[in-house]
């Protein structure tokens, strides 16, 4: 049940992506674009689902176990740490060069973007080198 | 500054933006996770017993909603036009960077801001401000 809850999640997801301009990287670039004619509309985006989302988190919070019964992990790390900011900067510039952030280039590349291919296996690999770099540390 | 006008789309934004917000809720409310898309795929790299199939099931979705989309609408014209070797350059940044910042714009910047994390606020302005900068130099200081 729990996988066919995320298929289905996985498939509003992506339509609200598309629906809502993200899956186009010039328009992204438009409201990341402040000196130029900026698009305001990703304002929009973040709005309308933080609006939605909050209830839902205030009433996960109030709770041990989903509706499903299984244990909400809520993350509970409250360090702010040298990682947590290089490393969103680090993705800021990339989202800044290409207009695209992991949601959208996954459902860029199912439209058959070639582009987006290019951009997804590179994000993988810079995941993979995160991945065995944090191996070695621990 | 002046506005877009032309190019704004409040009401596709903002509907597609509670969309992504029914997700996240959904997928909290009932799996108890956290939809970021940067972790849900991230999460797949380092395959744990029991923790790999709504992942995958998550991504399948995605892949398929283009799909489900342009059956039911037509899908909106997109644009890319950065230069391969600056795509690389952008999706070796975007997957580094998410990961070790822990969350994208779906973790942080939707479900931590919605959480009331201070983590995810500091995240969220970290890579705004990056990419505002970004975006500043590459189209009005080296393109302009």
């Amino acid at each position: 049940m729990q996988t066919l809850v995320a298929f289905a999640v996985g498939l509003i997801f992506g339509c609200g992506l598309i629906l809502a301009g993200m899956t186009n990287p010039a328009k992204v670039i438009a409201f990341l674009d402040l000196a130029g004619p900026w698009d305001p509309s990703l304002a929009l985006v973040m709005g309308g689902a933080m609006a939605v989302a909050s209830a839902a988190f205030a009433l996960a919070r109030s709770r041990a176990r989903s509706l499903l019964g299984l244990p909400m992990q809520l993350p509970t790390l409250k360090t702010i740490d040298r990682k947590l900011v290089l490393g969103s900067v680090a993705f800021g510039i990339g989202w800044g060069l290409g207009g695209l952030c992991p949601g959208p280039a996954l459902v860029a590349l199912a439209s058959g973007r070639h582009e987006a291919l290019v951009f997804v296996a590179a994000m993988l690999a810079g995941m993979a080198i995160h991945e065995i770099s944090s191996r070695k540390i621990s | 500054m002046t506005i877009d006008w032309a190019s704004f789309t409040p009401w596709t934004s903002l509907a597609g933006g509670l969309l992504i917000g029914l997700a996240a809720s959904l997928l909290v409310l009932m799996n108890g996770r956290i939809a970021g898309i940067s972790g849900v795929v991230g999460g797949l790299l380092r395959p744990r017993t029991g923790d790999t199939a709504w992942r995958a099931a998550f991504i399948l979705g995605m892949l398929l909603a283009p799909g489900l989309y342009a059956w039911i609408w037509r899908i909106p014209q997109s644009e890319i036009t950065t230069s391969t070797p600056l795509l690389v350059a952008a999706g070796l940044l975007v997957g580094i960077g998410t990961r070790f910042g822990s969350g994208c714009t779906s973790g942080h910047g939707v479900c931590g801001l919605a959480r009331g994390s201070a983590r995810s606020l500091v995240a969220t302005l970290s890579f705004m401000l990056a990419g505002f900068i970004t975006v500043f130099v590459t189209r009005h200081v080296i393109g302009g």
